[in-house]
């Protein structure tokens, strides 16, 4: 454990935790102190994180599409949504004459605060958590289903058709996508036997869910995909935004740093509903271990240390996310519910059984 | 049953041509060297236009800076959105004669559609498309071109 | 919901009006779409047109008969070649003369270039219309190499005005074949991969398959032409029925197919695209040698008449109708658009059909706006 001790990112909260104990003794005066600097330093990370977020999906687009992508800003480009950020920063935020004025200021915030607050339970890295919330899974489902709230009040608060087009499609689009969603999670649950997202990974020590749980934990994990996909409003089921039919959608009178909003709401969802199909069935943090492999190869997996191996995870889900963004048309809005109500969810409950059928046996791995 | 056959038959169908269409995408992902970008004002030293590329309408002049325009007009009737004006002049040559000149050779570039017909009206090949592209300028005025060299005289022998 | 009311959206049966365009993205240019909606069903559809209006009618008519022809690449700018060759074609009519036997191969080839082109732009845009945006810089991949042919020849990519009275205005130049050549081996090799991303993608067929009936009395009754018919059993095909200019030297097929919805116009454009490879394949080997040009008057004077010359434009039939009153500038000249006709049908197929079905119509139809208006 010494030998990493330096690379963990546990080690270094309880070193500043230690550190700060030496000036503050009241325990009230340290929990706030602590809690500022951890919500100051998430939205530090989830604004880098999405300006990375934003690079990678227009290089991974740009290489799809034959084309070179942002590469004049900053070495690489790198820094183009910076740039990108502080174009949006001094445009002026317009707030249309017939709108109702409130809820579309609000609707952003509201977006971004869902957004954000899903991001407490997630397991960083070993023993790196901001809230072990002991219903994990249950905390992240029920706050994702709030930025539905956000867009349908940004749709209906525009006064514009397509607005309010695009925000009843979502509407309808998250909720029901959400049951799927819900229902692969579950699989999970039934096997792990807890909710919490740490005990979760912790219950993966010796081998992913994705591998110990059979067929039908792959197909509850494609079905996460697809189904959270949809949720997050992303291509190829972007209804809600639709550019070529409802040019944007939701956010077609947005401008400035309110529809900034929007983008960094949909990439930190894009990260949260990646980083949960990593903890859920890639085995979050644990490093990829062969089961009775040879001892050396899993030693050197170790040696990673344990946020590599989740951004690691995180990221290659995300790539595949944006791969579908950029192959696929999108669907029709009966067509998307067909999916969900005719396939994703009829088979999800059919696998469900079957799950926990696994589980009663003691079938799995 | 016939249902169960159909409904794990679409389903195959659609995760096949959707993995197909995956495939195209990740192989040009993998394969950097098939992309297409130009990168235009890098590659400006290295950049030439195909020589018959209509960029504009040029009169070339000779080093004695002697030109072939005799100011017949031609290219003028021939052009559809009069860009071309051309303001002539008597000119008195060494043998005593007066005979018509171009004094100026006017050529709204704002206007020019590059159609090519001036060109090709042109009895004397007096004018010539040129490849240059990057018009674009702060001052509309400044688009509006004297063809002829100041002091440019009419080549010999061009009639 | 009481300012919506107010506002007279909400009409009384519950059905509200949207403005699709002029400014959007799936209109490709200024057509203005009023659509009534219930909920996202479409109930009714009036196109609104005008908006890129520029009178090129109006405007030959004092333009002679050397200079009308320019203005023309301006109406349909993706098939401005043969927009061109119309016209030249009507003036060698009336002057009862004839393309030279090389300019009638040369202009044959790049009219089937064109229409290339043209229908790979299409292939681009339906795939971005209905929300891949990838295949559109795969089809630009190859569009570009087509540009390349036309700079290279005519000097411009897109306005070429290269088709004169009497034939071309300059000879080809000498890489042409060569480059005509490639590109052509290029396009066949990546056939496959335009059905791997689009023709087999299920949500493709889904959102084509069905979508926006046509039936072949619609079609006829409404004059839609070109690849639109063509998707619905109308056999109308100018190059076969017609032909002008190497046609009638060439084999090749006139697609058909019964199927009337958008994915039979989608099916029957991508095998013209293999006609037009076939078509160019035969003749870029076998361009006569002899002059590029008849030679004609330096003012050319049509005798007293009416003139009418029909093509084929990747969008359908465009008729050059000309009225010439023996002077040196045509006395009335009239375009029978195929856009417009096949604009006019849009409200009749549209009909029941969701928005999103709306641009899956239109990006089939293939729509130019300019075309249109003129
Ligand atoms: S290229 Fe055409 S528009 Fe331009 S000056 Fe010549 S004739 Fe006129
Ligand atoms: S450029 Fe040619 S056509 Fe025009 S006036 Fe001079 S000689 Fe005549």
């Amino acid at each position: 454990m010494n030998t990493i001790f330096l690379y963990s990112l546990a080690g270094l909260a309880t070193l500043i935790h230690n550190w700060l104990g030496k000036f503050i003794s009241s325990e009230l005066g340290l929990h706030i102190l602590e809690l500022a600097i951890i919500g100051l330093s998430l939205i530090v990370f989830l604004v880098l994180l999405c300006f990375f977020l934003g690079y990678m999906e227009r290089r991974v687009a740009a290489f799809m599409e034959i084309r070179l992508g942002p590469n004049r800003v900053g070495p690489q480009g790198t820094l183009q949504i910076v740039a990108d950020t502080v174009k949006l920063l001094f445009k002026e935020g317009l707030t249309p004459n017939s709108s109702d004025k409130f809820l579309f200021n609000l609707a952003p915030f509201i977006m971004v605060i869902a957004s954000m607050m899903a991001i407490a339970p997630i397991a960083f890295a070993k023993d790196f958590q901001i809230y072990d919330i002991n219903i994990g899974v249950l905390y992240v489902s029920a706050i994702s289903s709030i930025s539905v709230l956000g867009i349908l009040m940004a749709g209906w608060s525009s006064n514009n058709k397509y607005s309010l087009l695009g925000a009843m499609r979502s509407g309808a689009q998250i909720v029901s996508y959400e049951l799927s969603v819900g229902l692969s999670l579950i699989s999970i649950v039934i096997l792990s036997g807890s909710l919490s997202l740490g005990d979760i990974v912790l219950s993966q020590q010796n081998g992913w869910w994705l591998f110990k749980g059979h067929i039908p934990i792959l197909i509850s994990f494609v079905i996460f995909i697809i189904a959270s996909t949809a949720e997050i409003n992303r291509a190829p089921f972007d209804l809600a935004e639709a550019d070529q039919e409802l040019t944007g959608g939701f956010n077609t009178e947005y401008s400035g740093m309110k529809f900034a909003m929007f983008l960094l709401s949909e990439y930190i969802n894009l990260f949260i509903v990646s980083a949960i199909a990593a903890t859920l069935f890639l085995g979050g943090w644990m490093p990829f271990h062969i089961g009775g492999g040879p001892s050396s190869f899993n030693h050197i997996m170790d040696l990673i240390p344990s946020s590599i191996w989740f951004l690691g995870k995180t990221f290659t889900i995300i790539f595949i996310i944006m791969w579908f963004r950029w192959t696929f048309p999108r669907l029709r809005v009966d067509q998307l519910l067909n999916l969900e109500w005719k396939y994703l969810l009829p088979i999800s409950m059919v696998n469900i059984i079957i799950v926990t059928l696994i589980a009663i046996m003691g079938w799995h791995f | 049953m016939a249902f169960l056959v159909n409904y794990f038959k679409t389903i195959y169908k659609t995760l096949k041509s959707l993995l197909t269409g995956m495939k195209v995408t990740g192989y040009y992902f993998t394969h950097l060297r098939e992309i297409h970008t130009e990168e235009y004002p890098d590659n400006r030293a290295t950049l030439t236009m195909f020589d018959r590329f209509r960029g504009e309408v040029i009169m070339p002049h000779n080093t004695d800076n002697e030109h072939r325009c005799t100011g017949c007009q031609a290219c003028e009737i021939a052009c559809p959105n009069g860009s071309i004006k051309i303001i002539t002049k008597q000119e008195l040559l060494p043998d005593g004669k007066k005979k018509k000149r171009i004094d100026t050779f006017v050529y709204h570039l704002d206007l020019c559609t590059m159609c090519n017909l001036c060109v090709v009206s042109c009895p004397s090949d007096a004018i010539v498309m040129g490849q240059n592209f990057e018009h674009s300028v702060y001052d509309k005025k400044t688009l509006k071109k004297i063809l002829n060299n100041p002091d440019s005289k009419l080549m010999a022998g061009v009639e | 919901m009481r300012g919506l009311i107010e506002e007279n959206i909400i009409t009384e049966d519950g059905e509200f009006i949207l403005n699709i365009g002029p400014q959007h993205p799936s209109t490709h240019g200024v057509l203005h779409l009023k659509v009534w909606l219930d909920g996202e069903t479409i109930k009714k559809i009036e196109p609104h047109i005008g908006y890129i209006h520029r009178s090129i009618e109006k405007m030959s008519e004092r333009l002679s008969y050397r200079n009308f022809i320019f203005a023309t690449s301006r109406m349909d700018y993706l098939a401005a070649h043969i927009n061109n060759e119309a016209c030249a074609l009507t003036i060698e009519k009336a002057l009862q003369i004839e393309a030279t036997p090389r300019a009638k191969f040369v202009r044959t080839i790049l009219s089937e270039l064109t229409r290339l082109a043209s229908h790979q732009l299409w292939w681009g845009c339906t795939g971005l219309d209905l929300g891949a945006v990838t295949p559109f810089f795969y089809a630009f991949r190859e569009r570009e190499a087509i540009m390349a042919i036309m700079e290279e020849t005519c000097g411009a990519r897109l306005t070429q005005n290269f088709m004169v009275p009497g034939g071309i205005m300059t000879d080809i130049h000498p890489n042409f074949q060569q480059r005509t050549k490639d590109i052509l081996e290029q396009i066949k090799g990546k056939y496959k991969e335009y059905d791997d991303i689009m023709s087999g993608n299920v949500i493709f067929e889904n959102r084509t398959k069905g979508v926006g009936y046509l039936s072949k009395e619609d079609a006829i009754s409404f004059g839609v032409t070109g690849p639109t018919a063509r998707a619905s059993g109308v056999s109308c095909d100018i190059r076969k029925w017609n032909p002008y200019s190497a046609y009638d030297q060439v084999e090749f097929d006139e697609i058909l197919s019964n199927g009337g919805d958008c994915y039979a116009r989608y099916q029957v454009r991508m095998k013209e695209m293999r006609q037009s490879v076939s078509i160019i394949e035969q003749l870029i080997d076998n361009i006569p040698e002899g002059d590029f040009q008849e030679k004609t008057k330096m003012v050319i004077k049509l005798p007293k008449g009416e003139y009418y010359q029909r093509v084929e434009t990747p969008r359908g039939e465009l008729g050059v109708y000309l009225v010439s009153d023996g002077s040196a500038n045509p006395y009335r000249i009239k375009y029978r658009s195929p856009n417009f006709s096949n604009l006019s049908v849009l409200p009749a197929i549209a009909k029941g059909y969701k928005i999103g079905d709306l641009v899956a119509i239109m990006a089939t139809i293939d729509l130019v706006i300019p075309d249109i208006d003129r």
